[in-house]
């Protein structure tokens, strides 16, 4: 009798007359959070390729393993990117941090460092996001609030005080002017005798995503991807340990997107920025090792773990076949994993310790290179000390206590989490071939086309959950009798005047005529398409130019992207 | 399914300062919409004074502030102040994201009416606006 067969007399014998007496959830119509039907249960039949397909022959079974799974550290990578994973290294513990002053953050940094922290993450606010200078009216309110204010160089050699910049990895979310603060970390590291190619981190420069889900955009598209080709150069060719671009399905994931969308979304951001490079004569083994990701780790637990493995194989045999990418690099993902703010409630926010875990849990499995968890009171407010501990700790008890880190890949080979990263795989392939045949991510963005089909599964998201067919705890079930108290982070109002004093010292100490000329300079490469335009950003920064100064340079050559919003 | 007045009531969603956290604001707007209100969403990173002008423009009865990037103290209050200043104080403000509790009552000592925090179902909001209309002039004022 095949495998089959068993599973029809199972489901006949022994499931149907158990599902009379007693009916299945939702009369068994359970999927999971993209949509995907859940079966019963998941048997070798559903995963033939992974489970030894009983009619082929044994080399025949090792050639489907290997095509569809292959081992930790080789291609397609869906087991993970390393061959021993976290049996050598823990992933890096990596809170996102940066709040007030260049000082408080600073001190913020130290103290998650002196806790056991592994890297740094740094929050800038969204002026900075903007390149905006503090001082600019559009500021007004934002100064030092979702991140640390960054007006000149004076700043950032503030934040990095008595941090050894050779000895700590820096990733910084940074993203429209994320070439003018690579190129003021680059010289704090100056500064410190630390040379470009011993730096380590990461910025974020996809602008893509802001487009579509994250807002922080300045200019329009076309100038964009040049600044992004730009510092992909500077870095192949002097930052070789540092990665060029983390490439984001975290903010589309969190503004609504299905799992499927993320890993479709973020692949075809990333096929864009490939292409782009290609396009300006760089050679793709010789950046695409540095290109990074950043994913979201929600609560559908198994479909996230699942999601992860397809993200590796669809990646994989992206850059193999469509691009050419010879080197093992090129061809593996490394991510980042932040755990999903936004399934975080306001309503009882200790429970939220609890989602916490099992999302980073998710992204451990997963095999997931860095990490950031979430603190249990970011719904309310920026989270205090007490909160940002409690979510490195949870880190360092997966990590020490739960024995998940031991072994790779140990959901591999699960008929579920199996059959769960085929389906995931081959629907995100079928948006990745339409976005193809629809000419491109930058078209279909500006068709408005993921940005719609992110408010829809967000709207049907939310709906779910006011018609209850969501359940979440403590927001539509379960309230209990009230909220506990908690006690929050307040704000620092004066940092907004605090910090224009501040950098009106620079102004005053600084050569202006150089100022001046090196902004000249600046725009001159910005007038020819085919300049560089990484060395004359660093020759402003070290003249403690402004921020807002450089992107207003840029500004009047390159123009404003204008976001046209229907709902 | 439209209620009977509902569609009478217009409602201007929108974001100030520099966040571009939106999944909220649009999906107050949309759910309103299918309540049978007429909604207008702002899009992101809109000036206060922008605000109230396509407020006054549009005609509208609400204006529902979205904010979650720690900013709403120096925001909202500026909408309610801007609105006095244009005669349009008739038009009930009201807001929403991350606002933590204490702020709550400051916001509506400015004139803030409602403060919605993450989590709020819409039929609280759909309340809010059916309970407080009437104090909304109806008829489009003479500015």
């Amino acid at each position: 009798m095949s495998l089959k067969d068993e599973r029809s007399r199972w489901e006949r014998e022994v499931v149907e007359p158990v599902v009379r007496k007693h009916p299945e959830r939702h009369n068994g119509d359970l999927a999971t959070s993209s949509g995907i039907p859940l079966q019963r249960v998941y048997t070798p039949a559903d995963v033939p390729d992974v489970a030894g397909d009983a009619n082929a022959d044994s080399a025949g079974r090792a050639a489907a393993y290997a095509d569809k799974l292959g081992f930790p550290g080789e291609y397609p990578y869906t087991r993970g990117v390393q061959p021993t994973m976290y049996r050598g290294q823990f992933w890096t513990m990596r809170q996102y941090a940066g709040f007030g002053s260049a000082k408080e953050t600073n001190d913020r940094f130290r103290y998650l460092l002196d806790q056991g922290q592994t890297g740094l993450s740094v929050a800038f606010d969204l002026p900075t996001q903007i390149g905006y200078d503090s001082s600019h009216s559009l500021s007004l309110g934002e100064v030092g609030k979702v991140g640390v204010a960054v007006d000149t160089l004076a700043d950032m050699e503030l934040l990095f005080d008595r941090i050894p910049l050779d000895h700590v990895s820096t990733s910084m979310t940074i993203n429209a002017p994320a070439a003018v603060l690579l190129a003021m970390y680059v010289v704090v590291a100056e500064k410190q005798g630390v040379t470009r190619d011993q730096l380590r981190g990461t910025i974020q420069n996809d602008i893509l995503k802001e487009y579509i889900a994250r807002g922080t955009f300045i200019f329009p598209p076309k100038p964009s991807m040049r600044l992004i080709t730009n510092t992909f150069r500077f870095c192949t060719e002097e930052m070789p340990r540092w990665n060029s671009i983390s490439i984001s399905g975290y903010h589309i994931r969190e503004a609504g997107a299905t799992a499927v969308q993320e890993i479709a979304f973020t692949l075809a951001d990333a096929i864009a920025y490939v292409e782009a490079a290609q396009s300006v004569g760089l050679d793709v083994d010789a950046f695409a090792g540095r290109l990074s990701f950043f994913f979201s780790s929600g609560s559908d637990l198994l479909e996230e773990v699942a999601k992860f493995r397809a993200a590796r194989r669809v990646w994989a045999r992206i850059m193999k076949e469509r691009f050419g990418a010879q080197s093992a690099k090129s061809q593996a993902m490394r991510f980042h994993a932040q755990t999903s703010g936004a399934s975080l409630t306001a309503q009882q926010p200790d429970n939220n310790v609890v989602r916490v875990t099992l999302h980073a849990l998710a992204a451990v499995l997963g095999g997931a290179q860095s990490l950031h968890t979430n603190s249990r009171d970011e719904a309310l407010s920026l989270p205090t000390e007490d909160s940002v501990r409690i979510a490195l700790r949870t880190q360092q008890v997966l990590a020490l206590e739960s024995g998940v880190a031991d072994t790779v890949d140990p959901l591999g080979g699960s008929y579920a989490v199996e059959a769960l990263t085929d389906e995931l795989e081959a629907r995100a392939q079928e948006y990745l071939d339409r976005i193809d045949r629809e000419g491109g991510m930058a078209a279909a963005i500006d068709r408005g086309t993921p940005q719609s089909e992110i408010e829809d599964a967000a709207y049907r998201y939310q709906r779910e959950i006011e018609d209850k067919e969501r359940l979440i705890v403590g927001v539509n079930c379960h309230e209990g009798l009230g909220d506990s108290c908690m006690d929050i982070m307040a704000h620092n109002q004066d940092v907004h005047d605090a910090q224009i004093a501040r950098t009106r010292h620079v102004l005053d100490a600084r050569d202006e005529s150089a100022v001046r000329r090196s902004l000249s300079s600046m725009h001159e490469a910005a007038r020819d398409d085919t300049a560089d335009l990484m060395e004359p950003i660093i020759d402003a920064v070290r003249k403690y130019a402004t921020l807002g100064e450089m992107c207003d340079t840029l500004r009047q050559e390159f123009g404003e992207y204008r976001q046209h919003t229907v709902v | 399914m439209q209620e009977s007045g509902r569609n009478t009531v217009r409602i201007l969603i929108a974001k100030p300062g520099l966040d571009g956290h939106d999944r909220g604001a649009k999906y107050i707007a949309r759910a309103l919409r299918d309540a049978g209100y007429e909604v207008i969403y702002t899009g992101i990173r809109q000036t206060t004074e922008a605000i109230v002008d396509i407020a006054i423009q549009e005609d509208v009865q609400f204006v529902g502030l979205s904010l979650l990037s720690g900013a709403h103290m120096a925001l909202f209050p500026r909408v309610v102040q801007l609105l006095r200043e244009q005669d349009a104080d008739d038009i009930i403000v009201f807001g929403g994201g991350i606002i933590p509790a204490h702020d709550v009552y400051e916001l509506q000592d400015a004139g803030v009416r409602a403060v919605f925090p993450p989590g709020t179902p819409i039929q609280a909001v759909i309340d809010f606006i059916e309970e407080t209309r009437s104090e909304s002039s109806a008829e489009p004022a003479v500015r």
